[in-house]
């Protein structure tokens, strides 16, 4: 294997060939150095992505401090190299290495992915391939990494089973020490095998090694059951979750080159209680949990004054629904006026107080103003669970324009369940009417931005039953906007690629069959797939006929009732009779408020009644839990309910 | 309040690009907290102005910055503060305060001294002969960007650096490094035969009109 020096010595030669080598040498501020060899287990952590898109990823950033905090651990960073620099590697034989120390990846006792959205999984190979780690986990033996993944889209971890030693579900803060802690007690026992580290690593709560649990088929290609095939480990894994964030990273990687987001980022809160039916992170995220105003803005203090970045973002699903954002704007708008430097603060409900909110914070009104109505018919929205009526929309832009802003940016979605082209109509009409409001009021300066997304349905959500769109009917809808919408040059239309959107909905609720899938179309050269560059649709579509596998069985397609998912073995501490019934919901239009107001026992507090109990009070949005704990408590093993009963 | 920085971009910095210096020293500014001025209007912008642009991959012992400040500070210690939070690779080695009315920065420079270490050895007495070749000539036509241009008037001094140990030879080069005739060192090397991502470029100096 190559040594740090031989792999510089190396990217000396290759570096000015390709495009941002800043991206491929480290050196930041902030980033954490520890000496190789005075620490027992080197994790690197890897977003699959290039550099600009994956420094500023706030999960990473977490582990990257927890690991580092330990004494007998150190933690790197990798990320995925861009076409132009993999081409080079392989032909120089460099293999992918961590940024801080330069060390091969394969040097690493623990390789920890972070996958997010579906399309990094061919990156994700690609990432082990370039780091001559065997691709599959069953060619790996004593002495390759343990490769672990996590992220939202591992909600649903089968695609990607035959690939990751061992998936966390959940939140990683503290599972990740618990996952050092068994790979130190194993080094300490020689002579016991890799076997024997998966099956210790599969009794940790959260932790889902694939190898122990076998998938059976029907007929019909659906699944029959999913077992384990030792019996001390849960048959069904719950995620993990921590009752109280912990303290919000301050040592943001500084980068010496242009990124995605320049920013400091403070999570202000985690989950969301609005229960947007198409929102995989809103159900996957609960319990929703805040941290106070003043913590918020310490943190934020504390991480300027460390990176000098120029803006400070406050990020939550849903900034509005945060208890005290008032308070927290106001002070946030007073510690930063003055300093150059912007706030942001997504993710805001259409109302007029978001106006307020916004101003308070200084922003710059060149920045552009964004909502998200997702849809355009009372029907619709009644259906997704998102209900803003048009008027306050109307309202709401109007008031947008009149206090100095320019620009407004809306999103939606087509291809919501049961969508016809008079809903995709209806959008069209809106934002017309949102532009005519704007010239009213500033005249032809008032731009609109509207962003048309295409829904795919996850697993662990009310809507993991529906069927997608067909092509058909998402490119006839798109060309309704388009011509609804092309010809005014204040509205600007931007559309996501149909064939991005089938790729994401393959894989979202794809089966252990599709991992066969994402190899073959890895080996054929798709990589980067939600990038114009990369992707290689026609290498999914051969992927799939070489596997004889129907991509249409797993996007067009009504699941039934009774049917058992993929991901039934996996659960988000949200029931599964909790979604259907909210799926009938939908289907008969009926809204569900806001569960702040009322609980309606979505999961999480009965299967963390325990957790709940031990941190009572205002942290958790959910209700206290008062009833005496059972006797017997088993956190990890429990059954969940199947629908129906 | 104006100062000057002198600074040195070396290690994993050779990779960051002249925008990209800006901005870093725009964050530096930030958590050193100095009183940076920015401009006005719509965009504002920091007062800063660096002397030449380096390129990318080139290290430097003499990178020179102006920042305008909105109030006079102390410089006393103000490096030291600095060099706390820089990332590897920059050193500011001075700062003193210069005139306000003093002409910007990038008009002043005269010239640029450089250091050219070719990670192969062996090109001895061969390089010697070229590079005199190169200093008897009269001109150097070359095409740059579509554009010819004599290269040979901007070449102000060319030798060869022996290395003690005969192994690293290094090449020294003053070029031309004014507005609208500024030498290049990698066109000098391809003159000179040698590929550019073969060697590594310090730029050593910076001289500007007095």
């Amino acid at each position: 294997m190559l040594t740090p020096e031989q792999i510089e010595n190396k990217l000396d030669h290759v570096l000015l060939k390709v495009q941002k080598p800043g991206r491929y040498v480290g050196g930041e501020l902030n980033s954490t150095h520890k000496d190789w060899d005075n620490f027992r287990t080197k994790v690197a952590f890897v977003f699959p992505d290039i550099y600009d898109i994956g420094v500023s990823n706030v999960g990473l950033k977490i582990l990257y401090d927890q690991v580092n905090q330990r004494d007998d651990a150190l933690a790197e960073r990798v990320y995925s190299p861009w076409l132009d620099m993999e081409i080079l590697m392989r032909e120089n034989g460099i293999p992918l290495y961590a940024l801080e120390s330069k060390q091969p990846l394969a040097c690493f006792d623990l390789i920890g992915f972070t996958l997010p959205y579906e399309t990094l999984y061919t990156n994700a190979l690609n990432v082990l391939d370039l780091g001559g780690i065997p691709i599959r986990t069953v060619d790996r033996d004593e002495s390759h990494p343990i490769v672990i993944a996590g992220g939202h889209s591992t909600m649903n971890p089968e695609p990607m089973y035959a690939f990751i030693d061992a998936f966390v579900i959940g939140e990683g803060e503290e599972v990740i020490h618990d996952i050092i802690n068994a790979i130190q007690k194993h080094k300490d026992q020689p002579g016991t095998s890799r076997a024997e580290l998966l099956h210790e690593l599969a009794k940790i709560p959260g932790v889902y090694v694939p190898t122990f649990y076998e998938a059976y088929y029907m007929d019909d290609g659906t699944l029959s059951h999913i077992e384990p095939t030792v019996d001390d480990i849960p048959k069904i894994v719950t995620k993990r979750l921590v009752a109280k964030l912990p303290p919000p990273p301050t040592k943001f990687i500084v980068p010496n080159i242009d990124i995605v987001h320049n920013r400091v980022s403070v999570e202000i809160m985690r989950g969301c209680t609005r229960g947007c039916r198409f929102c995989h992170a809103g159900m996957i995220t609960r319990p929703v949990r805040e941290r106070t105003v003043d913590e918020v803005l310490e943190a934020a203090k504390i991480a300027i004054k460390n990176t000098g970045f120029e803006e400070l973002a406050l990020l939550s699903l849903s900034s509005s629904d945060y208890s005290n954002v008032l308070e927290l704007v106001t002070k946030v708008g007073e510690q930063f006026d003055g300093k150059h430097l912007k706030v942001s603060l997504p993710s805001l409900r259409i109302e007029s107080v978001s106006i307020d909110l916004m101003e308070k914070l200084k922003e710059k009104r060149s920045g552009g103003f964004t909502l998200a109505p997702e849809a355009a018919t009372e029907r619709m929205r009644r259906i997704i669970n998102k209900f803003v009526p048009d008027e306050e929309v109307i309202d709401t832009t109007r008031e947008i324009y009149r206090r100095g802003w320019t620009t407004i940016k809306l999103y939606f979605m087509i291809g919501h369940p049961s969508e016809t082209l008079e809903d995709v109509q209806a959008i069209a009409d809106l934002c017309k009417r949102v532009i005519e409001e704007g010239r009213k009021v500033i005249g032809w300066k008032a731009k609109l931005n509207a962003g048309v997304s295409t829904f795919v349905p996850k697993s662990q959500t009310p809507f993991q039953w529906v069927s997608c769109d067909t092509p058909e009917q998402i490119r006839a809808k798109q060309a309704l906007l388009r011509r609804e919408l092309g010809r005014d040059k204040n509205i600007k239309l931007s559309l996501t690629d149909a064939e991005d959107s089938f790729l994401e909905a393959w894989l979202s609720r794809g089966d252990r069959r599709m991992a066969e899938v994402v190899y073959s179309a890895w080996e054929k050269g798709s990589r980067f797939d939600a990038w114009r560059e990369g992707k290689k649709y026609s290498a999914w579509i051969e992927a799939f006929e070489e596997q004889g596998l129907d991509p249409l069985f797993y996007t067009h397609r009504q699941r039934r009732t009774d049917e058992v998912f993929p991901w039934e073995h996996i659960t988000a501490a949200v029931r599964k009779n909790f979604l259907f019934q909210d799926f009938r919901m939908s289907l008969e239009g009926e809204i569900r408020v806001d569960c702040r107001l009322n609980c309606f026992a979505c999961g999480i507090l009965p299967i963390f009644a325990q957790t709940r109990r031990e941190n009572p009070g205002e942290g958790w949005k959910c209700p206290d839990v008062k009833s005496p704990a059972p006797k017997v408590v088993s956190k990890s093993t429990h059954q969940l309910p199947v629908v129906g009963d | 309040m104006r100062i000057r920085i002198t600074f040195s971009k070396q290690g994993a910095l050779r990779y960051t690009g002249h925008l990209d210096l800006h901005k870093l020293w725009e964050r530096a500014a930030r958590r050193a907290e100095l009183p940076l001025a920015y401009s006005q209007g719509f965009h504002p912008q920091p007062k800063m102005n660096i002397a030449a642009a380096l390129p990318l991959g080139f290290s430097s012992r003499c990178e020179v910055l102006d920042m305008r400040l909105e109030q006079d500070i102390q410089l006393d210690g103000l490096a030291v503060k600095l060099n706390d939070t820089m990332p590897e690779g920059i050193r500011v080695t001075q700062i003193e305060q210069v005139d306000e009315r003093a002409p910007a920065l990038q008009t002043q420079v005269a010239s640029a001294e450089y250091e050219v270490t070719l990670k192969e050895a062996g090109l001895g007495s061969d390089l010697k002969r070229k590079i005199d070749s190169i200093m008897e000539s009269e001109s150097i036509i070359r095409t740059r960007r579509n554009k010819e241009y004599d290269l040979r008037p901007l070449v102000e001094t060319l030798t060869l650096i022996p290395s003690p140990d005969g192994k690293k030879e290094k090449i020294f080069m003053k070029l031309t490094a004014k507005e609208g005739a500024t030498g290049r060192p990698e066109e000098v090397l391809d003159v000179l035969g040698i590929a550019f991502e073969e060697t590594r470029i310090e730029r050593v100096r910076l001289n500007f009109q007095s």
